[in-house]
């Protein structure tokens, strides 16, 4: 078998399981808040170590050959079927994990701080490393299918820590609302991969790791399904899933509600690493949309229009979470871009940025809301670079990085996937990919403003964040910093080896770079009375925004409802009715009546039966008589 | 001793064995009758598990025969044995049993050496079916089990008991006649054609093709699939369900169900394969179409009981669409499906009885924030779920991934269809645990539950165990399947040829 067997790599993926498990089991009864926070965070640690020395190991070999094997045990074995519990480590994977595992050591230890004297502590922990694990399983699986577990397994892990505060029904409902949005996803990455192995089948190819569909991606070219291609319809329907778990349009509805979660799960969760699995799992699949270029179509103008949208959306909101949750759905947006364009690289880059200043933004939103007991309202923030002097300069780290001004992180990935989008022949996508860098830019420049800007609205007291919190929030924005530097040298060139190097176009710099500061410059100017103005000038066009587009509404009025009322409907008239009324019970009356009208005619009555008796007789005589005349 | 049919008969009989002595208990000895019956059926899952551990998954045909003469006149006999496929199922019922038992010490207080020998001599008759290679023994079986299974309903049911167990009963019996018809025409028939009378299973391969072929066919594939339940011959399963009390639930939806799955894969595809290849289509369809519309009419319940039991329609429907289409994964994945369905249903209703033994409702508006008064249980119950909604990592999930995978390469409509089930399932199942479990206490009857006891955990743990197991190692149970699925592939005529997947389409 291709690559190299290296049974390091469960040893990332143990770990965390071993903390879910001990912080689920031991929990609140055996462990101190102290002791389940830090076995939670050494786990994590853990997994980070053994990844970093995975990745060194990768990086000794020569560039042709880097990939790592670790094959677990022979998973299912039906028929046809073989799938192994296998492990991959590529560059792509390398990458990913680094990330993954990286940041969330960042978010878990400063967990330890935010969830200080919840009554839920080490259950939180547990579910963190849950998540964690199943990350990493998506990430390093050799195959689709396993990647699917670890896909499925983190929409529960997210699932639970959205619901965390599960008393609160709203909170709850977020939670299943994110589940089965997942799901409608899921079913259509199930679909291209059962897709997938029946072309594999029909061609011979009976495994299914990455190495062996990669090799025979020609077969679901030459394939047709209903008239349609089947490498285009195996790709659309992966993307159906990419679409789901990477909140994309039109699935993209989940990922604002989901910030119902503590905010260090939003920062990890539904920011830095699960929702960018839809832009890895095409980037690890790419060999497919290679074979079929309409498909990369479809992600390119998806991808685009749900940034553009979202960037919309995130310039009205209030609730400074949603701003930053409308942010995330526009970042993936370009992502997608990127991955359309053909640059996949270029989308794992700007995830990693992203990873790094959306973290970094998050958890700056939640010492905020730490700081203020809870509030969550922009409009009632304000002056807060006063009380909160390190949040101050970690949220601006931030916000020059995911505004794109040179040299921060943000920069430069977000300007090599618009080069790319443009030099892919997309005018119209890269315009809007523009236009969207300067809303980013505007859209984070007011949250910086009312939050931090002006004087205090509020009424509660303000408390600074301990230094557990400001600590890993410190080492994002070095990242935030330096990242996008470090990405365009070393990353780039380790993902795809024989690429050649970027040259970047001073007039493409000088263009994104002008949008990104007319973005800041409008909110600047904007932002405070004049944009109150605006939103007066244009009530319909306010409250429409606001209000994102009703979309949710639209949603329920149109697919939740009906359904709903359908499944009723199902129940009270075919099934109780119909089915169980009239044909079962209807069954059973008929015979009841049967025996019931022929009770009536045993009357007892000696009188009755001679008269019929008689009758009958006459019947028969007559009957014999007419045969024999007639 | 070794490992054969001394084995399998003891499996089989000691249950009814200690039914005879549950019931012949003297009256103020009544309070043993469920720990006797636990013990007898804990005894006898060791030579249940004996057979699993030495049955060699190479070997083809059955292990641990036995072929005795029984009623010399009729030419029946009494003839036993296992195949993977019936292994699988016999394992399944004999590790649900001492469960079903021990889930009923507390909520059985009336009766009790009556209830503890029906639920013994029920496990013998379930363990008959799926041992029995006469079609005379397994009829006999197939009845016998009815008899206990109508006194567990309609004694220790609810409130409409008699309604439900009489449904069950003339509902299932409808189908049986039919199936005894068509046994008796095969019978003669052999006998007019080779002079032998017998009811060797064996000696009907390919028994009956053309017009009448499909006659008999529908005759034995109509009292299947009331037992599954097929759409639309379902209804009888809600009522029996919500009547019947936690054990005969996790018994009816554990293994009783199971059986008509079975009696499709032993007797009604090999025995006329050139019907099952014409009707298999149909038949899967209408299971493809149950896995909506049981998902459809489970949310609307408000019930949890009957959620449940609506939810087994769906899960039975896609089994059956595994079972029809032989493919050797789907078929692999359609038995271990049944497996799972078992563990996990049956694990649904043994919580829905724990909540119930608390709180005396079953409407999921009467809870509320359970997971803070019980956390533990809680807990439980999520795994169950997720199990039954087919969560990757857990049961489900290789049993549907298995057929849906497997039956798309023949059936691609069938197998998309049956895939939006994979929605719902969430839908229903998560709309049902929050409205159980989260959100604030607002009933002051559930403010002081006591989570779960000692003997609460020693129902659900093997459970969960088991959850976990096949969906982290499934290899330890289909490895067992392979020889097994590939017989009955070949004695239903081999495999139906894959759809086109060439450019200029069908």
């Amino acid at each position: 078998m291709e690559g190299n067997f290296y049974p390091l790599l469960k040893w990332m993926i143990l770990p965390p399981l071993a903390g879910f498990v001990l912080n689920g089991l031991l929990g609140k009864r055996l462990l101190s808040e102290r002791t389940g926070g830090i076995l939670g965070s050494l786990a994590i640690f853990l997994s980070f170590i053994f990844a970093l020395l995975s990745v060194s190991d990768l990086l000794n070999l020569p560039a042709a050959d880097r990939l790592l094997r670790d094959t677990l045990f022979a998973w299912i074995s039906a028929g046809p079927f073989t799938v192994d519990f296998a492990l991959r480590l590529d560059p792509l994977s390398s990458v990913m994990a680094l990330v993954v595992a990286g940041v969330s050591f960042l978010i878990h230890v400063y967990s330890i701080g935010y969830m200080r004297g919840d009554r839920c502590f080490h259950k939180y922990f547990s579910y963190l490393n849950l998540f964690v694990f199943f990350m990493l399983v998506l990430v390093l699986a050799d195959n689709p299918v396993l990647m699917f577990v670890g896909w499925e397994g983190v929409g529960l892990a997210s699932y639970l820590l959205i619901g965390f505060w599960y008393e609160d029904t709203e909170k709850a409902s977020a939670g299943k609302k994110a589940f089965v949005t997942n799901r409608i996803g899921d079913a259509g990455f199930l679909a291209g991969l059962m897709l997938l192995a029946a072309v594999m089948h029909a061609g011979g190819v009976y495994g299914l790791d990455f190495s062996t569909l990669s090799a025979n991606a020609r077969l679901a070219a030459g394939a047709s399904f209903a008239g349609v291609n089947a490498a285009f319809l195996i790709g659309v329907l992966l993307f159906v899933g990419a679409t789901g778990k990477s909140a994309q349009f039109p699935l993209y509805v989940w990922l604002p509600d989901a910030m119902a979660g503590p905010t260090p799960v939003s920062a990890l969760i539904h920011a830095a690493t699960m929702v960018t699995a839809g832009v890895y799992m095409l980037s690890r699949m790419f060999f497919l949309y290679e074979a079929a270029p309409a498909a990369l179509n479809v992600v390119l103008i998806t991808g685009c229009f749900t940034a553009f949208l979202a960037a919309v959306i995130a310039v009205a909101q209030r609730d400074i979470k949603k701003v930053l949750a409308y942010s995330t759905v526009s970042q993936l947006g370009y992502m997608f871009m990127a991955v359309g364009a053909g640059a996949w690289a270029a989308g794992v880059f700007h995830l990693t940025t992203h990873a790094f200043f959306k973290a970094l933004l998050f958890l700056a939103a939640g010492s905020v809301i730490h700081g203020l007991g809870g509030e969550q309202d922009l409009f009632k923030m304000g002056g807060l670079r006063r009380h909160m002097r390190t949040t101050f300069i970690l949220t601006a780290t931030g916000w020059l990085a995911i505004s794109g001004v040179p040299p921060l992180a943000g920069f430069y990935s977000k300007d090599l996937i618009l080069e790319k989008v443009f030099a892919s022949g997309a005018g119209f996508v890269w315009l809007t990919g523009l236009l969207t860098a300067a809303l980013t830019a505007y859209y984070i420049s007011r949250l910086l403003i009312l939050a931090f800007m002006d004087k205090y609205r509020g009424t509660q007291h303000v408390h600074g964040s301990p230094a557990v919190m400001t600590a890993p929030m410190g080492l994002l924005a070095v990242l935030s910093v330096a990242g996008g530097m470090a990405g365009a040298a070393w990353l780039l060139p380790f993902l795809q080896p024989g690429a050649a190097p970027e040259h970047h176009s001073a007039l493409m710099i000088a263009v994104s770079v002008s949008a990104a500061a007319a973005g800041i410059i409008a909110a600047f100017l904007l932002v405070g009375r004049r944009a109150e103005d605006l939103a007066a000038a244009w009530p319909r066009l306010h409250r429409l925004v606001y209000n994102k587009f009703y979309v949710d509404e639209i949603y329920a009025a149109l697919v939740l409802r009906p359904l709903e009322r359908f499944a009723g409907w199902t129940f009270r008239v075919p099934d109780s009715k119909v089915i169980d009324g009239a044909f079962v019970n209807g069954t059973a009356a008929l015979f009841m009546s049967m025996g019931r009208g022929l009770r009536a005619v045993q009357t007892g009555n000696a009188q009755f039966y001679a008269i019929v008796f008689l009758a009958g007789l006459c019947v028969l005589l007559a009957a014999v008589l007419a045969g024999y005349y007639l | 001793m070794m490992i054969g049919p001394d084995l399998l008969n003891i499996a089989i009989y000691l249950p009814l064995a200690a039914a005879i002595g549950v019931a012949l208990l003297p009256r103020d000895k009544e309070h043993l009758a469920g720990p006797l019956a636990l013990a007898a059926l804990l005894l006898a899952f060791v030579p249940a598990l004996a057979l699993y551990l030495g049955f060699d998954p190479a070997l083809p045909g059955m292990q641990f025969a036995q072929d005795l003469p029984w009623l010399s006149a009729l030419g029946a006999r009494y003839a036993i044995g296992l195949d993977g496929i019936s292994l699988l199922m016999f394992m399944l019922t004999a590790f649900l049993g001492p469960i079903a038992v021990l889930s009923s010490f507390e909520a059985v207080k009336e009766h009790r050496r009556f209830y503890y020998a029906s639920l013994l001599a029920l496990q013998t008759g379930m363990l008959g079916v799926f041992a029995a290679l006469d079609l005379l023994l397994f009829y006999v079986f197939w009845e016998a089990m009815l008899i206990p299974m109508y006194f567990l309903i309609g004694i220790w049911g609810g409130k409409r008991r008699i309604y439900a167990s009489v449904k069950f009963f003339i509902y299932t019996m409808a189908g049986s006649l039919l199936m005894l018809a068509a046994i008796l025409w095969l019978y003669f028939d052999h006998q007019s054609r080779t002079g032998i009378y017998t009811f060797a299973l064996s000696a009907y391969g390919n028994a009956a093709t053309g017009g009448t072929g499909m006659l008999l066919f529908l005759a034995f594939a109509l009292a299947f699939a009331i037992k599954v339940p097929l759409w639309p011959f379902h209804t009888w399963l809600p009522d029996a369900h919500v009547e019947a009390p936690t054990a005969g639930s996790i018994i009816l939806a554990g293994v009783l169900l199971k059986m008509g799955v079975y009696g499709f894969i032993r007797i009604a595809v090999p025995f006329f394969p050139e019907a099952a290849m014409t009707a298999g289509w149909p038949i899967a369809a209408l299971g493809a179409f149950g896995v909506i519309y049981g998902s459809l009419t489970a949310w609307a319940q408000d019930d949890i009981k009957k959620l449940v039991a609506y939810s087994s329609v769906a899960h039975l429907g896609i089994v059956m669409v595994g079972a029809l289409v032989l493919e050797p994964a789907a078929v692999s994945g359609a038995v271990l499906q049944m497996v799972n369905h078992g563990l996990s249903t049956g694990a649904l209703f043994l919580c829905v009885g724990m909540l119930y033994e608390r709180r005396h409702t079953r409407l999921m508006a009467d809870y509320g924030g359970i997971a803070k008064v019980m956390p533990a249980f809680a807990a439980v119950f999520m795994i169950v779920t997720l199990s039954s909604i087919g969560l990757p990592g857990l049961n489900g999930f290789i049993g549907e991934f298995l057929i849906l995978f497997g039956s798309f390469k023949v059936w691609p409509c069938l197998a998309l269809i049956s895939l939006g089930g994979v929605i719902l399932s969430a839908v229903y199942m998560l709309g049902m645990y929050q409205k159980v479990f989260f959100g604030p206490v607002t009933n002051p009857a559930n403010k002081e539950l006591p989570d779960l006891k000692v003997r609460e955990w020693l129902c659900v743990l093997p459970l969960l165990a088991l959850i976990v197991w096949i969906g982290v190692y499934p290899n330890f149970f289909l490895k067992r399947l392979d020889t097994a699925v590939n017989d009955y592939i070949r004695l239903a005529g081999g495999q139906r040829p894959p759809f086109s997947l060439t450019q200029e389409g069908k």
